[in-house]
């Protein structure tokens, strides 16, 4: 067959059942992305005779005679399509994984569908964007700015991987041809709770191309954690690569290492594999309760389960004052039990890896990770090979939102390619992804809160009962997290908190952006709504009245053993302003029938801009012979924006414009250390070592000058990619001649710790509509503050709000993963776990607090998991307010809000 | 997604050129539900595409949608203008969860064959009285209304082999005044409940219920009734067990909905001359 495809034509028969997906991807053409596989997402767009296609879909035989075009070929010669260019002035992307998509899609809607883009673009999912700048694009708005040599921070510059971005140029996890290539597909368990009797491998071994079969017979015996943490005693050690005990449905079981996926696939089907089923315990309270099947009971204490024949990873307990008193002596008080439910990170990419090893015997793992240096470390443990055998490293990351701070296939193909010798591929599907990584953390969040007459709060109190399903990666960490800054931002003599998680047979949960908070913020801020209105006191008010300011103590018992946080600076009392005012004014009710009812609603968050003991990140950065810089980094870029920010550092500290500093980042080849892009520490820590390492050489390129000039290198100064010292004035690149004649170039590194951290502050308000009988919930105005320090980027920041925003409207409208009776997802795919799509997105008013901070990067604070932490709590006392009814569970779905709302109000004329 | 067991593609061009059904086999339509999901028990696809039918087609008595007209065709036909009904065909066109970049792949017969109860062309066609027309895989022919085609939540009447070949809807129904409401969970998102009404030139009034139940259903009155009896008529001939359930929407939110929405059609349907 021969296909036209980008103006070449190419000669080639697909397989009989593939699609023109990789059937392009086959060819090279990696522009072409997998979000979903299924037709969901958008992704894989591409234009079919001149009409956009979802080429996941659509059987690559049937292209034959059409031409194709994928974002590679849409701008002739190389060139930039002018949609392309609009993408790049409203940098309408962050991670980018469904830009090429998007732009294919968008440049084919007439003018009608232009006007209707949340009908038009539902089948284009952004994970990242919340859809503002998609929308800007579209309008042709401009939304970067130039900066002159030196002024780059600040300023809102575009992201340098742009370009390449909306080309499709820019290579993510498997945008990379291999020869040789193995594939590996996983066997996952269709049982809940059981042991592995016995594997018969030979007729999965007799499939043609089938190279290995692995099995817990061939996977090391070290028990480790997939959570990634710079101090490994924060998780539990309770997993395997492979082990001989399955817990959840969907635990891989065996890995089949073939040439292509089909064989893979078909040897998994072929394995016979006798289990001896085990009881199984689905609810976190049952697991816990005497009597309960243990999940880890052949492990002990010392791997750091705090009880594994109760089922108890860890707990916390403790207490400041005599809550029961405060309760006693409140003029008002609120109980209430609050619950969240499972939701996944969903990026676009899916996770992931290659592994081969090299000529130098090296390991290599190229995999979607947010933390490259963890997971180095990781497999140097299990496979017991020194730390310099081993490189791991990602491209640019199709979105993480905390679900790749773990090692969910790094191990496996880590032991791939060690048994074969041959490079080897995993690529999740979005079905595994949805089944087999991980989830937020459901939890049952009980409070109780009083306060006096005067609004002052008496007591508070938590007691939260986490599920981290059948392994405790992060299970510790985030309910601590849970019931941190949610109760620390709030001064009140009496509180108490007690926390216990658990392990059930299911899917098991991680880390998502917000770690815990999210869940704790949605009981304790509704709580904090409900003593308002008991006391009619403004919501504003109210908190203005209680929470911590300059000076207080953030506590939130039992008491830390950490005492590094600090107020480098504090905008919350702006961000109350911020939103206050902007609540006040009037929305036009856009002629909602009168059954639609509307209130207002709030809530606040502070977080602790670096995670506790310790990140550490290195940077290295030198000059080049051309007066450019090569800076080398160790965090990634997921669409979080981090490579911008690095260069505007940098940038700024010596005197530069950002074109001129080249960026390496996220490769434990480069040397050095970095804990990983979690926590949000892409800029508060890891900015921090860039500013550092470019100060240092600032400080090396004066004295060098001072050197030649013969002058003091403290009276010389940086400015416009020159050293000025005195009268005369050597250019940067002057300089690096200079350094190598004196053998020698001029580079310096930085470092910083993640101590002593500080704190972020974001309000949201949310004034809502509730459709009384139908239970719908329209969102009429958005607002959110943020106490970022010095914004670094307004546009990105404002970016990172937006879709924190979104990301957390679908957690609190319509996402949720659900888990039946025997313990499977019943939704493990797009269409039923809807993800929100331009139509369900609103326009969020962002603000920022006017604070600089003495602790992050010139004045920088961080904020990228924050902006979503509010979002669920503020529409809950939004939905609350309109509806007087105080709805304690999320998804605010209308088929759950219903019920309550029809015994209310009951049938309702129409 | 790539069906990594299918090894072979059947492209028949004529009836007679239909192979032998086989466990294993499956008709291939537009392939977007197809190619959305694993089909590990599949091994070979019978390409419809090749048969050329013609997309649509008006005669004498009956618009005649061919099994693989796409949606996009059906979508933007040109309808002459006493098919007052037709508004019907865009708007349940929009009820797919589906964007209109599926619409140029998807058929309508792949749709109905599917069977979902938030299957639009399954709305559309049993509201307007579509009759299906099946190719037997005996060679032999049979017809059923949509409306009993559909037995429950992705189940029909087709039968190993069986192959839809078109959907009739009489000229008649397309010239029916009719109402149109349709509700989900989400902005535009998959529909949870999705009501057609209709008044013939006898004045008798038709709601059919669909999404919200496992299968389509069909409410006559000889004309338009009080609320209270399209109320009563619901409550009694739609079991509870027939409300859908799914996440995309909770059985009893389904049959309130569907209360709700009826009476917005009959008070349309009424308010007109
Ligand atoms: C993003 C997305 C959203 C979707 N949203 C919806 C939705 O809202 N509602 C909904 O109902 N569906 C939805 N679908 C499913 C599907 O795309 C539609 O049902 C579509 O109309 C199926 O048509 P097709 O031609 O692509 O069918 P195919 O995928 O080709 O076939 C579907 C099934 O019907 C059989 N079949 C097809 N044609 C015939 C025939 N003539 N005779 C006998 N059997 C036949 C096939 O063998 C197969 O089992 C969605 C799919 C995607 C990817
Ligand atoms: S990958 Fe094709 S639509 Fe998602
Ligand atoms: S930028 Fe859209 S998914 Fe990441």
């Amino acid at each position: 067959m021969t296909f036209d495809i980008n103006g070449k034509t190419f000669a080639k028969t697909p397989r009989a059942g593939q699609c023109l997906r990789t059937f392009l991807r086959d060819l090279g053409h990696f522009g072409v992305k997998k979000g979903c596989d299924a037709g969901d997402c958008g992704a894989c767009t591409v234009l079919l005779d001149g009409e956009p296609v979802h080429s996941c879909l659509i059987p690559a035989f049937r292209a034959e005679g059409h031409a194709v075009t994928t974002i590679e070929g849409f701008a002739p010669d190389g060139g930039t399509h002018p949609l392309q260019q609009a993408f790049l002035d409203a940098q309408g992307f962050q991670c980018g994984f469904c830009t090429a998509g998007m732009i294919l899609t968008c440049a084919s809607l007439n003018q009608a569908q232009r006007q209707d883009l949340g009908v038009s673009l539902k089948g284009n999912i952004c994970r990242c964007t919340g859809y503002r700048s998609i929308e800007d694009a579209l309008d042709g708005k401009r939304n970067i700015e130039d900066a002159d040599a030196g002024t780059a921070f600040g300023r809102s510059l575009p992201a340098p991987a742009g370009p390449l971005v909306v080309r499709g140029a820019a290579p993510y996890t498997f945008d990379t041809k291999i020869d040789g290539l193995l594939h590996v597909k996983l066997l996952r368990s269709p049982h809940p709770h059981a042991k592995i009797v016995s594997i018969d491998k030979s007729a999965a071994l007799a499939v043609s191309g089938v190279h290995a079969v692995l099995t817990h017979e061939d996977a090391p015996k070290l028990l480790f954690s997939t959570a990634r943490h710079e101090k490994d005693w924060m998780d539990p050690e309770d997993t395997r690569v492979l082990d001989d005990v399955v817990r959840f449905i969907g635990q891989k079981v065996a890995a089949v290492v073939a040439e292509t996926e089909a064989a893979a696939e078909e040897g998994c089907r072929r394995l016979q594999v006798d289990y001896e089923l085990l009881p199984a315990v689905f609810d976190p309270a049952e697991a816990i309760a005497p009597g309960a099947p243990a999940l880890h009971g052949d492990k002990t204490v010392e791997r750091r389960i705090t009880n594994p024949a109760r089922n108890l990873v860890a707990e916390t307990h403790g207490e400041y004052g005599d809550v029961a008193k405060g309760l006693a002596e409140a003029a008002v008080t609120y109980e209430g039990t609050f619950t969240t439910q499972r939701v996944q990170h969903a990026a676009l990419e899916t996770h992931g890896g290659l592994a081969w090893i090299d000529a130098n015997g090296i390991l290599n793992v190229r995999s979607s990770t947010q933390v490259p240096f963890l997971t180095r470390r990781g497999l140097s443990q299990i496979f017991d090979l020194p730390p310099e055998r081993i490189r791991v490293f990602c491209e640019r990351v199709g979105g993480g939102f905390g679900g790749k701070q773990e090692m969910f296939v790094e191990d496996i193909l880590a032991l791939a390619a060690l048994k074969t010798g041959r490079p080897v591929k995993l690529e999740f599907t979005r079905e595994e992804q949805f089944i087999a990584t991980s989830t937020r953390h459901p939890m049952r969040v009980k409070v109780k809160a009083g306060a006096d007459n005067d609004g002052k709060l008496t007591a508070l109190q938590l007691d939260v009962l986490s599920n981290t399903g059948a392994y405790g990666n992060h299970a510790g960490p985030v309910m601590f997290h849970a019931v941190a800054e949610s109760v620390s931002v709030y001064n009140c003599p009496n509180k108490r908190v007690d926390g216990v998680v658990a392990y059930t047979n299911t899917l098991p949960a991680g880390a998502f952006r917000g770690y815990g908070l999210p869940q704790g913020l949605f009981a304790v801020e509704a709580a904090i709504d409900e003593l308002a209105k008991q006391l009619s006191i403004n919501p504003f008010e109210f908190r203005r009245r209680n929470v911590v300011k300059p000076g207080d103590p953030m506590l939130s018992p039992p008491p830390s053993q950490y005492h590094d946080v600090l107020y480098g600076s504090y905008g919350l009392d702006q961000c109350l302003d911020l939103v206050e005012r902007a609540m006040s004014a009037e929305t036009p009710r856009h002629g909602l029938a009168p059954e639609w009812l509307v209130g207002d609603g709030m809530a606040l968050t502070m977080i602790d801009t670096v995670p506790p003991a310790g990140h550490l990140s290195d940077s290295k950065i030198a000059l080049r012979e051309d007066g450019g810089f090569d800076l080398t980094v160790g965090t990634a870029e997921f669409g979080n924006g981090t490579s911008t920010v690095h260069r505007q550092i940098a940038a700024s500290a010596l005197a530069t414009t950002v074109d001129r500093i080249v960026l390496k980042q996220s490769d434990t080849a480069h040397g050095g250390h970095d804990t990983g892009a979690y926590g949000s520490a892409g800029i508060f820590v890891a900015g921090r070592a860039t500013q550092h390492a470019a100060e240092n050489l600032a400080a090396a390129i004066k004295a060098l000058a001072a050197e030649m000039t013969e002058g003091d290198a403290g009276s010389c100064v940086l400015d416009n990619e020159t050293v000025v010292c005195g009268k005369r004035r050597l250019s940067f690149a002057e300089l690096a001649k200079a350094a190598k004649a004196r053998g020698g170039v001029l580079e310096a590194s930085g470092s910083a710790d993640g101590t002593p951290r500080s704190v972020s502050f974001n309000v949201q308000g949310f004034r809502v509509a509730v459709n009384k009988a139908t239970g719908e919930v329209r969102i009429l105005k958005s607002v959110q503050a943020a106490d970022a320090g010095r914004v670094a980027n307004p546009m990105q920041c404002r970016g990172q709000i937006e879709g924190g925003v979104a990301q957390a409207l679908g957690a609190a409208l319509y996402e949720e993963l659900v888990i039946d009776d025997g313990g499977r997802v019943i939704n493990p795919r797009f269409r039923d776990y809807h993800l929100p799509s331009y139509a369900d997105v609103p326009r969020t008013e962002v603000f920022f607090a006017e604070t600089s901070d003495a602790v992050g990067p010139m004045g920088a604070k961080s904020m990228s998991e924050s902006p979503y932490n509010p979002v669920a709590a503020a529409l809950g006392n939004a939905i609350a307010n309109a509806t007087g009814i105080r709805f304690t569970s999320v998804p605010f779905k209308p088929d759950r809000l219903f019920p309550a709302l029809h015994e209310k109000y009951g049938e309702t004329k129409t | 997604m790539d069906l990594n067991t299918i090894t072979e593609v059947a492209h028949p061009k004529s009836r007679a050129q239909l192979p032998v059904w086989t466990a294993g086999d499956a008709w291939l339509a537009g392939g977007t539900w197809l190619f959305s999901e694993p089909q590990a028990h599949l091994r070979r696809l019978i390409d419809l595409t090749e048969l050329k039918w013609p997309a649509l087609t008006i005669g004498d008595d009956n618009f005649t949608i061919a099994a693989t007209c796409t949606v996009a065709q059906l979508d933007g036909f040109a309808c002459p203008p006493d098919w007052i009904a037709s508004p019907l065909i865009n708007q349940c066109c929009r009820s797919f969860l589906a964007s209109f970049k599926i619409w140029k792949t998807a058929t309508v017969g792949g749709n109905i064959c599917m069977s979902l109860p938030a299957g639009p062309m399954i709305s559309l066609t049993s509201a307007l009285d579509g009759i299906a027309t099946i190719w037997q895989a005996d060679g032999g022919e049979r017809t059923i209304p949509v409306m009993d085609f559909i037995t429950g939540n992705q189940q029909n009447l087709l039968r190993p082999g069986d192959l839809l070949r078109q959907i009739d809807i009489p000229l008649a129904s397309l010239r029916r005044r009719s109402a149109f409401r349709q509700i989900s969970l989400t902005p535009v998102g998959r529909s949870a409940t999705l009501l057609i009404g209709s008044i013939d030139s006898d004045s008798g009034f038709a709601l059919t219920v669909t999404a919200a139940t496992i299968r389509p259903i069909r409410l006559a009155f000889a004309s338009i009734p009080e609320q209270e009896e399209l109320r009563e008529t619901i409550l009694q001939r739609i079991p509870d067990n027939l409300y859908h359930t799914d996440i995309h929407g909770k059985p009893i939110w389904r049959k309130h909905m569907t209360l709700r929405l009826a009476e917005e059609i009959r008070a349309e349907l009424k308010a007109q001359p």
